[in-house]
């Protein structure tokens, strides 16, 4: 005999407020049924109704059939739930047995901490180099007019004046903002433009853009990572891709960086795990978050070893490409191409236009079927005003100007080898990254022991290169924020507009530094 | 759970939503104690009304906020559409799983098909049978400037809204009800696209570096110092994209052991920021004091959850303008009980600033109120400015913290110069330092296009939403077919207009929303009411019970008020 009752309760007094209740009754059920019901709105209602069969008659044969107990037993079953509803409801947990004037006195004796924490007026980070002008190959700092080591201007697109006109021409069709998000009124056909060349470009399906780089893999990552899933994810990983663990509260499992063998370590572990519960093996989606160019570390991950475990354990891969994009690959098509990795075995890219594009905003490529989910679920996409459309243009016009000239890719990479190769032998001071990496780090050899005093020598150094004409900077990090804080490190970036004659100038001035600080 | 509990919270006159509260104060309250008393009675006619005096004081002028009850007939209407589209899409869903219809929805690769699924099946199942009936009323491709008028790319579907054609036409000066452009600056001509393409020029379009590195231009400081005049603050601090302000900041200001308490319909922003403080969250009932008075003594007497430890601090998280209610926060309201139990105010400006108040400086020159009392203010470029971006005002030394610990300042890339001079020349513009008048010019004329077109909308027979002095104007659909069927026809009769559902609304509560704007004119509101008007009797929109009751009916109900007398 199975009996199973769907009751859905629709409150409708004259109040606003709706209710609909979902009580779900099952006597001796051996198979639970769902009855489809005109009402099935709320979303658990879908999600049960999902996986059964559609079996209203079978329903209603059990009814008849079922003895008179049974619904004398259920009819007052329901009543008394009705009931329940009806009845008061309390909240234990919120009693308080404190008097009026007790309440009182605690309101009136707490003190709230401060809204923020008092911040020294010379703390190193407040007050911020300024920049007089645009920050492309010269750039004028406090100032002081330097050659630009710290800006991620790879190709140097910061002030094409192919693009500047692109965006001119964009700028007196569309004027600047598009004042609204996305879906209202905010899609403009530069939008849809920059969205089909870049997937053509990337050699996807589709792929959607964002108004921010940040928000894009810190919206990317919760949009189909929910609780109870796993993220295996890089240490190195960057801050926008913690975000993105931390928002989608799925449980997180961090893997050494670039070790392989710690990752399939960690993906052992849950193989076993799974055997135990297949169940609900069955339901836990699995992530790996991968960075292409880690900009913490200037190195590259062994995509195709992390293939490889995605197969062998079936878990999708998110790569981050925001540094190896545009650098990276004979027509800057990133780690992908880099390593002749099928772009269709990662299950998304994703990475920002604010670096070798020189715009603003990110983009996230992939399949359709994965892609498309974002226009819906992605936060930074649908809840946020598009890309001001002078910005989606001159994207446009560097990406022609990466696909007509792919030669720039190799300069580029040449550039890079000869940095790191320059930089090799500073006294004091080591090169942290791949010769490919367009951003290097410079660490301490010999740390002091004190994150404070090593900042503080770094700091020193990169001044004296300022002095110098050569504009550095020190890679920043919230150190309370990050869950493994990178050493302190001097960036030094490279772009194609740097001549031979400027790199070796640098990186003079930065062993001269060196000597003097550090010694 | 039920009705009452619901409507527990929320009480009396003051309330919106609620006409009977049968057990109003039988929570245990008591009354003299708090700072915004609980109305006993029922339910009285404004005539008998007699406010508590602390809470009429506090407003300068009426404050006007209206959300007429849906009708039983309408809501048990909805529901049976809700229920109807849910049959065929589990009747539809069937079919495909039978592969009796075609299905468009993109799929796994066959490599990856014994992957864990991506997707769970129910997860799509509204938007595979229900979003996708109307998916055409959404995204629609625009190719001008998103001013009064606009141009919009025509598309077709062969498919039933799977798939989209361009047919390559264009249909022409079609009015913008559905852009945030309160005060008219998306311009493609006139100062602010001026000055905009000058820097252009100059600057270039990125700026490839954060603002601790090397991305701190010149222009940014020049804005941030400009803003914080504006705002009436002593310090400003701005960022490059208006969601990721909330989402990245409020993490930098709250952490584990704080309380902050959200309104309900606060922005996904808010929310998202909230979360990742780590600090603990509860919500109260839209704009309702009583509601938020409660949450504040009980956090104050029962302190932290199990270890009765108290709070290390407690933010209150609010908007200026509710994009989807247009309903005005009661900030007045706020700042007493703020100051009361010493809470923090967080204000999200997004719609308000430029929007509102005689001099376009939000909702705290609406009130007439010192921006001194809310600790951040908060809002965005978006939509006022007609540019990118958001800021974060207050005290220097907020302002301080925030430079070195926002997320945005460490890890983001900095605002786009030519963006930053557009906020420039329009900030400049409604401050009048432009030497010219144009500004107060706009914020007049978006309030008289706000009160005449929430007036005629009103006097037509629909319920709308909110304030009377809010740009947003929400007119209520409630039926999920009509919500196509309304955006399509505005569209037939050339008219660009914004209509939600669920989830962005509650379910019954599918709405079409209206943002007025300074650069509409008369005769361009005219055309859009007349045909707003038509398509209502159309589609049978005028739900408003008020009106057949005439002039006796239009005060009474949900209209609440605060007179100063």
């Amino acid at each position: 005999m199975k009996t199973f009752i769907n009751l859905y309760k629709h409150t409708h007094t004259h109040t606003h407020t709706h209710t609909h209740t979902h009580i779900v009754m099952s006597g001796s059920s051996t198979r639970p049924r769902l009855m489809k019901h005109a009402h099935a709105q709320s979303r658990d209602s879908v999600k049960m109704a999902a996986g059964q069969q559609w079996v209203l008659v079978e329903m209603v044969q059990a009814f008849y059939e079922a003895p008179a107990y049974h619904l004398i037993l259920e009819g007052i079953l329901i009543l008394w739930i009705i009931r329940l509803l009806f009845s008061k409801t309390y909240k234990l947990q919120e009693r308080s047995d404190l008097t009026e004037k007790e309440k009182e006195e605690l309101i009136e004796e707490w003190q709230p901490e401060p809204l923020v924490p008092p911040v020294s007026k010379d703390h190193p980070s407040l007050n911020y180099d300024v920049v007089t002008g645009p920050p492309s190959h010269k750039i004028i700092v406090n100032g002081k007019e330097c050659i630009n080591f710290a800006s991620f201007n790879f190709l140097g697109l910061l002030d094409s004046e192919r693009v500047k006109l692109k965006a001119l021409l964009s700028l007196k069709k569309y004027g600047v903002g598009t004042c609204g998000p996305r879906g209202f009124y905010g899609t403009f056909d530069v939008h849809l433009e920059l969205e089909e060349r870049l997937a053509k470009f990337m050699r996807t399906e589709e792929a959607i853009i964002y108004s921010y780089g940040f928000a894009t893999i810190a919206s990317a990552i919760p949009a189909y990572s929910k609780r109870g899933d796993i993220i295996f994810v890089d240490e190195a990983a960057c801050f926008s891709i913690q975000k993105g663990l931390q928002a989608s509260r799925s449980f997180v499992k961090h893997f050494k960086h670039n070790d392989m063998e710690d990752l399939e370590r960690l993906l052992k572990e849950q193989e076993i795990e799974d055997q135990k519960n297949p169940r609900k093996a069955r339901v836990i989606r699995r992530f790996i978050v991968v960075e292409g160019l880690y900009i913490n570390t200037a190195d590259i991950c062994p995509l195709p070893d992390l293939v490889k475990l995605k197969y062998k354990y079936k878990v999708r891969i998110f790569l981050e490409e925001s540094m190896s994009f545009g650098v990276l690959g004979e027509h800057g098509r990133g780690v992908t191409e880099h390593f002749g990795v099928n772009i269709d075995d990662i299950d998304l890219i994703s990475a920002n236009m604010e670096n070798a594009l020189a715009s603003i905003g990110g983009f996230c490529c992939g399949r359709s079927f994965v892609i498309d989910h974002q226009r819906l679920s992605g936060q930074g996409y649908c809840f946020s005003a598009s890309l001001p459309p002078m910005l989606a243009s001159a994207a446009i016009e560097a990406l022609n100007i990466m696909e007509e000239d792919p030669g720039i890719f190799r300069v580029l990479q040449d550039k890079c080898k000869h940095v790191h190769k320059a930089l090799q032998g500073t006294p004091g001071l080591k090169v942290v990254g791949e010769p490919l990496a367009p951003a290097l780090h410079l660490q301490l050899e010999n740390s002091t022991g004190s994150r404070t005093n090593d900042l503080k020598l770094l700091r020193a150094i990169v001044d004296y290169s300022m002095d110098r004409q050569i504009a550095l900077t020190l890679a920043r990090y919230l150190e309370k924020e990050e869950r493994f804080l990178p050493p302190p490190s001097i960036r030094v970036v490279v772009t194609v507009e740097q001549t031979q004659e400027e790199i070796e100038r640098a990186a003079q001035c930065i062993r001269e530094a060196a000597v003097k600080i550090l010694k | 759970m039920t009705q009452n509990s619901a409507s527990k919270l929320l009480n009396g006159d003051t309330l919106h939503r609620t006409k009977q509260d049968k057990k109003a104060g039988g929570n245990g309250f008591v009354k003299n104690h708090c700072l915004f008393q609980q109305q006993q009675k029922r339910y009285r006619r404004p005539a008998e009304k007699s406010h508590h005096a602390s809470r009429t004081l506090l407003y300068k002028k009426t404050f006007v906020e209206s959300f007429e009850e849906t009708p039983l007939l309408v809501a048990v209407l909805t529901y049976m559409g809700y229920g109807i589209l849910t049959i065929f899409g589990y009747l539809r869903d069937f079919l495909r799983d039978w592969k009796l219809e075609k299905c468009h929805l993109a799929r796994e690769r066959e490599e990856q098909k014994d992957f864990v699924p991506l997707y769970q099946d129910f997860e799509n199942f509204y938007t595979r049978n229900l979003y996708m009936r109307i998916r055409d009323n959404w995204n629609r491709p625009i190719r001008s400037v998103p001013g009064a008028k606009m141009d919009l790319v025509e598309r077709v579907t062969p498919d039933y809204n799977w798939t989209f054609e361009h047919t390559g036409k264009v249909l022409k000066d079609v009015i913008n009800m559905g852009s945030y452009n309160y005060l008219g600056f998306a311009e493609n001509t006139g100062t602010c696209a001026d000055t905009a393409s000058e820097c252009t020029e100059k600057y270039g379009v990125g700026v490839c570096s954060t603002r601790q590195e090397l991305g701190n231009i010149d222009k940014h400081e020049e804005l941030e110092k400009l803003a914080a005049r504006f705002l009436g603050v002593e310090s400003s601090m701005v960022f490059g994209m208006g969601f990721a302000t909330n989402s990245m900041n409020i993490p930098a200001l709250m952490e584990k052991g704080c309380l902050i308490l959200s309104d309900e319909l606060n922005h996904a922003s808010l929310v998202l920021g909230a979360r990742l403080s780590g600090a603990t969250i509860r919500v109260f009932k839209h704009n309702n004091m009583q509601s938020l008075e409660k949450l504040l003594r009980d956090a104050m007497v029962h302190g932290q959850p199990r270890t009765h430890r108290p709070w290390k601090k407690i933010l209150i998280l609010v908007e200026g303008i509710y994009s989807m209610e247009g309903s005005i926060v009661r900030l007045p309201e706020i700042i007493a009980l703020k100051k009361k139990y010493k809470a923090y105010l967080y204000l999200d400006e997004a719609h308000s600033i430029g929007a509102l108040g005689p001099r376009g400086r939000g909702v705290v020159d609406y009130f007439g109120l010192d921006p001194c009392d809310v600790d951040i203010m908060m809002g965005t470029f978006t939509k006022s400015f007609g540019a990118a971006g958001g800021y974060i005002g207050g005290k220097k030394e907020l302002v301080d913290y925030l430079r070195l610990h926002s997320h945005s300042a460490v890890y983001a890339t900095s605002m786009s110069p030519p963006i930053t001079q557009q906020i420039i020349t329009s900030m400049k513009c409604i401050m009048g330092e432009d030497g010219t008048t144009l500004g107060q010019e706009r914020l007049c004329q978006l309030s008289e296009n706000t009160t005449y077109f929430r007036r005629r909308l009103h006097e037509m027979g629909f319920i709308i939403y909110g304030n009377n002095d809010s740009p947003v104007v929400p007119l209520m659909l409630y039926m999920p077919a009509k919500i196509g069927a309304f955006g399509r026809e505005m569209l037939k009769r050339n008219i660009g207009t914004v209509v939600v559902g669920f989830p962005a609304t509650p379910i019954i509560e599918s709405r079409a929303r209206f943002c007025v704007s300074a650069a509409h004119t008369r005769e361009m509101l005219d055309t859009a009411l007349n045909a707003i008007s038509e398509v209502g009797d159309l589609l049978q929109l005028k739900y408003s019970r008020k009106n057949r009751r005439g002039s006796e009916g239009t005060d009474c109900f949900s209209y609440l008020e605060s007179h100063l007398d």
